[in-house]
């Protein structure tokens, strides 16, 4: 087995959304390379704890890569340093032994810091309601094949519909800018037949929504793809662009 | 007309002007580049004079010249309103910040990249556009053909090292601007397409090198081989 490792932790810490916040420095030791950053975290909280000190608060849920919840902005990048994974699902094998980490909060207007590193994304959820839906009836359930899909839209839409809606784009845009969020959400939905109906409705809406969130523009520069755990293609975007130009504009 | 306020006053309706004036400056660009390169003719600068008049006196193309300032001072105005905007979205910025690892230096340093481009736009258009439309001061003289001699201008002008250091740098920064800006302005506008894009990345970067090195190599000649 592999030496255990010791890391410095360069945490912000922030009492409450009013307050202030510093960054604040934790040694942990004997941390084996198999252990998530999470469970990391975990043993730091322990330690603290026992201290009779304030956990480190940070977001987290599943701790399967599916849920969206952890986001923790390390040593500059969204999730850390490991490609196409969520932060619960890095190891601390990424992190060579003795090095500094520095653990942030997502940073945006539109995700306020509630507590330490956990911020509030509930713009993500207006944007949702403001047009991320189809309606449907309810009742029997429909048979699953009687609406045929090609299989490229059928690929798109899922590959698209992988988004679990963490913010790591918002978190790594320069401009805080939602765009890769909104346009899988609204690629998901456009590339099907379901959800033609409120099609332009849905397109205008959520960008409205975006704006009135205070989220940055799109540069283009594709940090926020480059740093999605899911892999979210920009070609969403420029998806995103077509749909509400044309819902604009007809 | 409620649906266009709305349009354009949206980030993706500020980008859409962004992309559309962009690629009309990019146009422009082309066709500046190849009525410029008379001035390699070798003939004392006749067909660059003939050139010059016909582009300040023609109507068609007087009239296209106020679209052409009307689009570089609209690209300019909402690129600051945008800079603005997308600052405030971030008020409380990251303590480490590895941008490097996910994005482009030039994809995010556009605005830095076009003030280079426009103080450089000034410095260019003191130097002739003043100079020839609006008598800035210069004594033309008339050449063979009777047209004023806009050319001996040119040729004294980037006779200088100053002209010659300000055109590189202008151009430099043309360069990494359109390296990004091409291809952003075809993403902007939604035109992105699995067959097409690949191609229009392609193109993008071979026109980012070639005008720009098309625009340095007129300073360059007249300075070292002059």
């Amino acid at each position: 087995m592999e030496k255990e490792r010791n890391y410095t932790l360069k945490i912000w810490r922030q009492p409450n959304a009013q307050s202030k916040g510093e960054f604040k420095t934790y040694e942990v030791k004997n941390i084996s390379t198999g252990t998530s950053f999470l469970e990391m975290l975990d043993i730091l909280n322990e330690e603290l704890t026992l201290k009779g000190e304030d956990p480190v608060y940070f977001d987290h849920d599943c701790r399967e890569g599916i849920c969206g919840m952890c986001s923790l902005f390390i040593n500059g990048r969204p999730h850390g340093p490991d490609e196409e994974v969520t932060v619960c699902q890095m190891h601390m094998r990424m992190f060579e032994d003795g090095s500094t980490i520095t653990i942030e909060p997502w940073r945006a207007r539109a995700f306020p810091v509630i507590k330490d590193l956990v911020v509030d994304r509930s713009a993500f959820d207006r944007i949702i309601q403001a047009g991320g839906f189809i309606s449907v009836n309810t009742g029997v359930t429909t048979d699953a094949n009687a609406i045929l899909i090609s299989k490229e839209n059928a690929d798109l839409a899922m590959d698209a519909a992988a988004c679990i809606g963490c913010g790591a784009c918002v978190a790594a845009c320069k401009n805080a800018s939602a765009m890769l969020f909104v346009s899988a959400k609204v690629s998901q939905l456009a590339l099907l037949p379901q959800g033609q109906s409120e099609r332009k409705r849905r397109a205008l809406a959520m960008v409205e929504q975006m704006d009135k969130e205070g989220f940055g523009a799109c540069t283009n520069t594709g940090a926020c793809s480059a740093e999605c755990p899911k892999g979210i293609d920009l070609s969403n975007i420029a998806r995103l662009n077509r749909e509400y130009f044309t819902a604009s504009v007809s | 007309m409620g649906w266009f306020t709305k349009l354009i006053n949206s980030s993706l309706g500020r980008k859409l002007l962004m992309s559309l004036t962009g690629l009309f400056l990019i146009t422009f660009l082309v066709i500046h580049l190849i009525g410029n390169t008379a001035i390699f003719k070798g003939d004392d600068g006749l067909a660059f004079n003939a050139y010059a008049k016909f582009m300040s006196t023609n109507p068609l193309i007087h009239t296209v010249s106020y679209l052409l300032y009307a689009g570089i001072i609209l690209h300019v105005i909402i690129a600051i309103t945008l800079y603005f905007r997308n600052k405030s979205s971030r008020p409380v910025g990251y303590d480490k910040l590895n941008a490097r690892a996910n994005s482009s230096w030039e994809s995010r340093n556009m605005t830095l990249l076009g003030l280079l481009i426009l103080a450089f736009l000034f410095i260019h258009l003191k130097d002739f556009w003043w100079q020839y439309k609006y008598h800035g001061g210069y004594e033309f003289q008339i050449d063979a053909d009777g047209n004023r001699d806009i050319y001996a201008l040119v040729i004294e002008q980037f006779k200088t090292p100053f002209a010659l250091v300000s055109y590189l740098i202008g151009l430099i920064a043309l360069f990494f601007h359109l390296k990004h800006g091409f291809w952003s302005a075809f993403q902007t506008l939604g035109l992105d397409h699995k067959k097409y894009t690949p191609l229009i990345k392609a193109l993008g970067l071979l026109y980012a090198i070639l005008v720009p090195l098309g625009f340095a190599s007129m300073p360059v000649y007249v300075y070292f081989f002059k």
